[in-house]
């Protein structure tokens, strides 16, 4: 039964429903995963979310999605300078994996389109609720990426870095890794391309017992390319996750972030640095369950909107009744560089245990005359002063992942991002 | 060098007129100290002259080497030569110590048409100017003054003005928060910089720094204008008799 009140299809939804038609039949996977496939488009053809949906109340998808290019097998995307330069890199090429590359000591790596034939991913492939439009637009289409199996007590040096890289039209890509308990490991997941684009990524990360990880999102579209992605993990028992999300470009972008801190004792930093310009829409939304005891977490999103830029920041954290202990603090600020941009920001705290220390604080400022005043008292000309303080209020957050090498990579991302767009 | 005629300034927020026909020179050479009342204007008074947005002037010049300055904004300002150590300085987060004595120091070199200073010799520069005023390198590794306390962000200060090499340097109440020790090293640094063709203004409510930065003149500011100007025995007299006296005196 539908229960939308669908009157005609947009042309993007138009373009989706004809695209799987074409699609399916090279898509990989075995007869379950195909099932999978088949109800993403059910959910698919009920419609786009509105903004008369909860979750999708400050970026409607069935207005913002205004076109579903057709894919381009033709065009070549090359895979781009690591972002660390250390770094193992796994790149998907226009939604094919690499199928020639080198072995990653402790770690297992497999081509996801080869798990799919093979059945073992079909549990991920389906959604969560109906408006989990990310992932369903993921399930019907993804043709490829990487599982990584991470060994127990690993210690991963060297980042490894998956490049999910476009030259237009459409790719769904999609990442999964498993950190063994008591490992340890930096992934890095870039999204980028050229020429317009729908682009769908799905990321899911186990943290084992013990285990330690940092995973850096990377969002450099052009100003072409709409975005989903989904960023899904779950947190073993004493594990800790910094999740850190970087977007610097992009026509349309949702991120969504959905973590369980279902391990006694475990942790989840998430950072995210947005920076907006021209005219993008970009919206990060992030659900966090607390369901163990003694679980911890932060939240700090710094944005700096200039331009006609939209940014949405949506931050749910649900506490459950047995998750006593529960320490969760989620900040979300602002630098509205422009009188045509905006921002919205919506925390909320769900908490059904008694003993929990929780709260969640929003502000959308300029910059603060009085450290202007005190830059330029020093000889600092306005524009410069301005720069600095723009730069700081960013850098502060990045400055947190206390890795010198990953910090110094992200503040030359900024630099170059103020570059182009200061 | 510094010469203030018949300023009137008031708050820009609210109109409240602070500064009410203050006269005052300062010579080449010469260290003024300005001393008052809680209220009289102190402060106000330097952040004018630093060219605080929040203040507007609606009478009278402020002339720095013979040229008005009330149409430059702070970095002009700082370019051409004035410099004020704050009474609170900023924390600002996020900026690094090094990179922004770096900035302010080649911004200033490049307005006077000087080479930008290399790292090396920023470097060599910064070191000794910190040891002289026994500074913790490290404590330049943390972002701008985050983190100091009171007497380490006015040491700062000087480390700051002691770089930037300013022709008039403002100190406002920089005695405040120092303990004896400090207030000591402080001076010193200040004293060091004493020189036949830079001038000092000592803004203080107490005459305590001024047994370590002696003053050539005193001016004590009420309500808006200097009512009186000394020697550095003003100083000492209103360190014993208050302010009282000078009040009525002028009344």
């Amino acid at each position: 039964m539908n229960l939308h009140a669908q009157t005609t299809r947009t042309a993007a939804e138009a373009a989706l429903i004809d695209s799987f038609a074409a699609r399916i039949s090279d898509l990989p996977g075995d007869a379950e995963t195909t099932v999978h496939r088949d109800d993403a488009l059910e959910l698919l053809k009920a419609g786009l979310p509105t903004r008369r949906v909860e979750a999708w109340h400050y970026t409607d998808l069935r207005r913002l999605l205004s076109t579903v290019p057709a894919y381009r097998f033709e065009s070549s995307a090359a895979q781009v300078a690591p972002l660390i330069d250390r770094a193992e890199l796994l790149p998907v090429l226009n939604g094919a994996a690499n199928t020639q590359r080198g072995g990653i000591s402790g770690v297992a790596v497999s081509r996801l389109a080869d798990r799919l034939i093979e059945g073992d991913l079909t549990s991920k492939l389906g959604v969560a609720d109906p408006y989990d439009t990310v992932a369903a637009i993921n399930a019907a289409f993804v043709s490829d990426g990487y599982c990584l199996e991470i060994e127990d007590g690993a210690q991963i040096d060297r980042p490894v870095e998956f490049q999910n890289v476009h030259a237009g039209g459409q790719v769904h890509s999609r990442f999964a890794v498993k950190a063994g308990a008591g490992s340890k490991a930096t992934i890095v997941e870039r999204q980028t391309g050229s020429e317009e684009a729908l682009v769908s990524s799905v990321s899911h990360l186990d943290v084992a017992e013990g285990a330690e990880v940092l995973w850096i999102v990377l969002q450099e579209q052009p100003d072409t390319v709409s975005h989903l992605a989904q960023f899904t993990a779950t947190l073993g028992k004493d594990a800790k996750l910094t999740l850190f999300i970087m977007n610097a470009g992009g026509k349309l972008v949702r991120q969504e972030v959905r973590v369980t801190a279902d391990g006694e004792g475990s942790s989840f930093r998430l950072r995210g640095v947005n920076l907006l310009a021209g005219e993008t829409h970009c919206d990060v939304t992030m659900v966090l369950d607390h369901l163990a005891p003694d679980t911890f977490s932060t939240e700090t999103i710094r944005n700096i909107v200039t331009g006609k830029a939209e940014g949405v920041f949506q931050g749910q954290i649900r506490v459950a009744r047995d998750a006593q202990k529960t320490d969760a603090k989620m900040a979300c600020n602002t630098l509205l560089l422009s009188d045509e941009g905006s921002f919205s920001a919506k925390p909320e705290l769900e908490i059904f245990a008694d003993d929990v220390a929780c709260g969640h604080g929003a502000t959308v400022t300029e910059i603060e005359a009085d450290h202007l005043f005190y830059l330029m008292a020093r000889g600092i000309d306005e524009k410069t002063a301005r720069g600095l303080l723009v730069k700081a209020f960013l850098a502060e957050v990045i400055e947190e992942l206390e890795d010198e090498a990953v910090i110094e990579a992200l503040e030359k991302k900024l630099d170059a991002w103020f570059v182009e767009h200061g | 060098m510094l010469e203030i005629k018949n300023l009137h300034a008031r708050i820009a927020e609210d109109g409240t007129e602070i500064i009410r026909g203050l006269n005052l020179s300062v010579k080449a050479g010469e260290v003024a100290a300005i001393m008052g009342p809680n209220g009289s204007g102190k402060s106000t008074l330097s952040y004018i002259l630093a060219g605080r947005e929040d203040y507007e002037v609606t009478e009278g010049d402020i002339l720095f080497n013979g040229q008005s300055i009330l149409e430059m904004d702070p970095a002009e300002r700082a370019a051409t030569g004035i410099f004020l150590a704050f009474q609170y300085p900023m924390e600002i987060p996020g900026v690094a110590t090094m990179e922004f004595l770096k900035t302010a120091i080649n911004a200033q070199r490049k307005a006077r048409g000087e080479e930008e200073l290399k790292i090396p010799d920023l470097l060599k520069r910064v070191r000794s100017a910190a040891d002289e005023l026994e500074m913790d390198m490290n404590m330049l590794k943390r972002p701008l003054n985050v983190g100091f306390s009171g007497g380490e962000k006015k040491r700062a200060e000087i480390l700051q003005m002691k770089l930037l090499e300013p022709k008039l340097c403002m100190l406002d109440e920089t005695d405040s928060g120092l303990d004896i020790d400090a207030l000591k090293i402080v001076a010193d640094g200040v004293n060091a910089l004493r020189s036949p063709d830079r001038a000092v203004v000592v803004i203080t409510h107490y005459q305590r720094l001024l047994d370590y930065i002696v003053p050539d003149t005193v001016h004590v500011l009420y309500r808006g204008q200097i009512i009186k100007s000394g020697s550095k025995d003003l100083a000492l007299d209103l360190e014993k008799n208050g302010y009282a006296g000078v009040i009525g005196e002028a009344a």
